[in-house]
C-alpha cells in the first residue's frame, strides 16, 4: 500500500472529522433555529466529505477495511486533527470563531487540492469546494454580525478570537509528510495557504471591528498525534457504537 | 434472458419509477444524478453521483436502483463517482417544474448565487403566491440542497433548493 498517501488522506479528513463532531453535538441546541440548522447542515457536509476521503484511504490502504473502520476504530494518537478543532463549544460566539478560521483556511486549502495530480484527491476537493464557499461566506458574516453587534455580543466575539487565535498557526505548521506531498505534485502548498487566510481573516476581523490579537506563538502536536485532553471525550462518544458492539451495521 | 438485448433506453425507462427519497416528486433521470449506464454481459452498471458528499439519500437511491431493476429481471450493480461535480444545471426543465409545483423554488443559475454569496441580490419567486418580494433567511435549510426563504407579501416561508 502507498503508505504516504494513506497517511496523507488522514491528515487531510481528520480536521473535518472532528469539526463535524463538535457541530453535531449542536444538533438541537443551537441558539435559534435557523443557526441549528444551519450548522448541523455544515456538519453534514463535513461528515460527507469526510467519508468519501475514508473510502479513498480504505482503498489506498488495501485491506478490505471500510471507512467506518478508519472513522471508528483508531486510537487517540493516531488521529491527525489539529488541535483547534477539537475545542469545545462553549458559548455561539466560540462555535463561529472556530468556524471562521477553520473555513478560512479550509477553502483555499481545497482550491490547491483541486489541482492535485491525484486523481481521486482532485474530486474530492472540487466536490467539497462547492458546499464549503457557502460555510465560508456564514461563517464570516456571523463573525461581522456578533462583533459589529451589542457590546455583549462584541465581548464574546473578541473573547472567542483571543481564545483561538494561538491554535491557528498549526494549521500551517508543514510537516515533512506535507513538504513531501507538495512537491511531487499531490498535496496542497500550506506556505502559499496562509497569505490568502491572513488576509481574509484580517479584511472581516477588521470590518466586525474586533482587535486583531498579536502574538504569533501557537499550540502544536495534533498532526503528529499529540492531542489536547478534549479528543479522548470526543472520541469517547464518536466510537460508543463500535466499541460497545464491534463490526455491527445498521 | 440476453442482457444485451436490453437498451440503454429501456433501463432509463425502467429508473424513470426511481424517485429521490427528499423530494419524492423527482426522479433520478430529473435529478441529472445517473451518470452512465453500462450494459454489460451478466450485469447493468449504473454510475450515480452525489448531489451533495453528505446527502444521506444516495444509499437509499442506490438501493431503490438495484432493487428497481432486479424486479425488472436485471442484475446490476450501482457505483458512484465524485467528478465532475453534480450541479444544480443538471436538474431538468421537467424537473425544475415539478419542484415549483411542489413547493420548492428551482434554482437560479449559479451565477446568480455566486453574486449572492458576494452580497449582491438574488430574486428568488415565492412559490406560494409567485411575488419576487422575499428574502432569505437562512443559507441552510431543511435538508442538505435547500436554503430557507420567506416571502414579504404573503409572510410564508418557502425553501429555495440552493445552486452549486
Ligand atoms: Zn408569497
Amino acid at each position: 500500500m502507498n503508505t504516504k498517501l494513506y497517511e496523507y488522506i488522514l491528515l487531510l479528513a481528520d480536521n473535518p472529522l472532528i469539526l463535524g463532531h463538535r457541530l453535531s453535538e449542536l444538533c438541537g441546541h443551537g441558539p435559534s433555529l435557523e443557526t441549528d440548522i444551519a450548522l448541523t447542515n455544515i456538519s453534514l457536509d463535513l461528515f460527507g466529505q469526510v467519508r468519501n476521503y475514508f473510502q479513498y484511504a480504505a482503498q489506498v490502504q488495501g485491506l478490505g477495511k471500510s471507512e467506518d473502520d478508519i472513522a471508528f476504530l483508531r486510537y487517540e494518537h493516531e488521529y491527525r486533527n489539529v488541535i483547534m478543532v477539537e475545542q469545545a463549544n462553549k458559548d455561539f460566539a466560540w462555535v463561529i470563531a472556530r468556524q471562521f478560521f477553520f473555513d478560512a483556511y479550509h477553502k483555499p486549502l481545497l482550491e490547491q487540492l483541486a489541482g492535485s495530480n491525484d486523481a481521486q484527491l482532485s474530486a474530492i476537493a472540487h466536490k467539497s469546494l462547492k458546499e464549503v464557499q457557502y460555510h465560508h461566506h456564514f461563517s464570516s458574516e456571523w463573525v461581522k454580525r456578533l462583533g459589529d453587534g451589542t457590546e455583549e455580543s462584541h465581548t464574546r466575539m473578541q473573547d472567542a478570537i483571543n481564545h483561538f487565535w494561538p491554535y491557528m498557526g498549526e494549521l500551517f505548521e508543514e510537516t515533512a509528510l506535507e513538504k513531501e506531498m507538495k512537491e511531487n505534485g499531490t498535496g496542497a502548498d500550506l506556505v502559499a495557504i496562509k497569505p490568502v487566510f491572513k488576509s481574509f481573516t484580517n479584511e472581516i476581523m477588521a470590518e466586525a471591528g474586533i482587535t486583531v490579537p498579536s502574538s504569533e506563538w501557537s499550540h502544536s502536536g495534533g498532526k503528529k498525534g499529540t492531542h489536547s485532553e478534549h479528543l479522548g471525550f470526543i472520541l469517547t462518544e464518536l466510537q460508543y457504537m463500535q466499541r460497545a458492539y464491534p463490526n455491527m451495521t445498521w | 434472458m440476453n442482457r444485451m438485448m436490453v437498451s440503454n433506453q429501456e433501463i432509463r425507462d425502467i429508473l424513470s419509477t426511481v424517485t429521490d427519497p427528499e423530494i419524492p416528486v423527482l426522479t433520478v433521470e430529473d435529478m441529472g444524478i445517473i451518470r452512465n449506464i453500462d450494459i454489460q454481459e451478466s450485469k447493468v452498471v449504473v454510475t450515480i453521483t452525489p448531489t451533495y458528499s453528505g446527502c444521506p439519500a444516495m444509499d437509499h437511491i442506490a438501493t431503490d436502483i438495484r432493487t428497481t431493476l432486479k424486479e425488472a429481471g436485471y442484475e446490476s450493480e450501482v457505483l458512484s463517482v465524485l467528478s465532475p461535480p453534480w450541479s444544480s444545471l443538471w436538474i431538468s426543465e421537467n424537473g425544475r417544474k415539478k419542484m415549483e409545483a411542489y413547493g420548492i423554488a428551482p434554482p437560479m443559475e449559479p451565477t446568480s448565487d455566486k453574486k449572492a454569496l458576494l452580497g449582491g441580490e438574488r430574486i428568488v419567486k415565492c412559490t406560494h403566491c409567485g411575488s419576487t418580494n422575499t428574502k432569505m433567511i437562512s443559507q441552510f435549510g431543511s435538508t442538505a440542497c435547500k436554503a430557507l426563504f420567506q416571502c414579504a407579501d404573503c409572510l410564508e416561508p418557502f425553501d429555495y433548493f440552493k445552486c452549486i
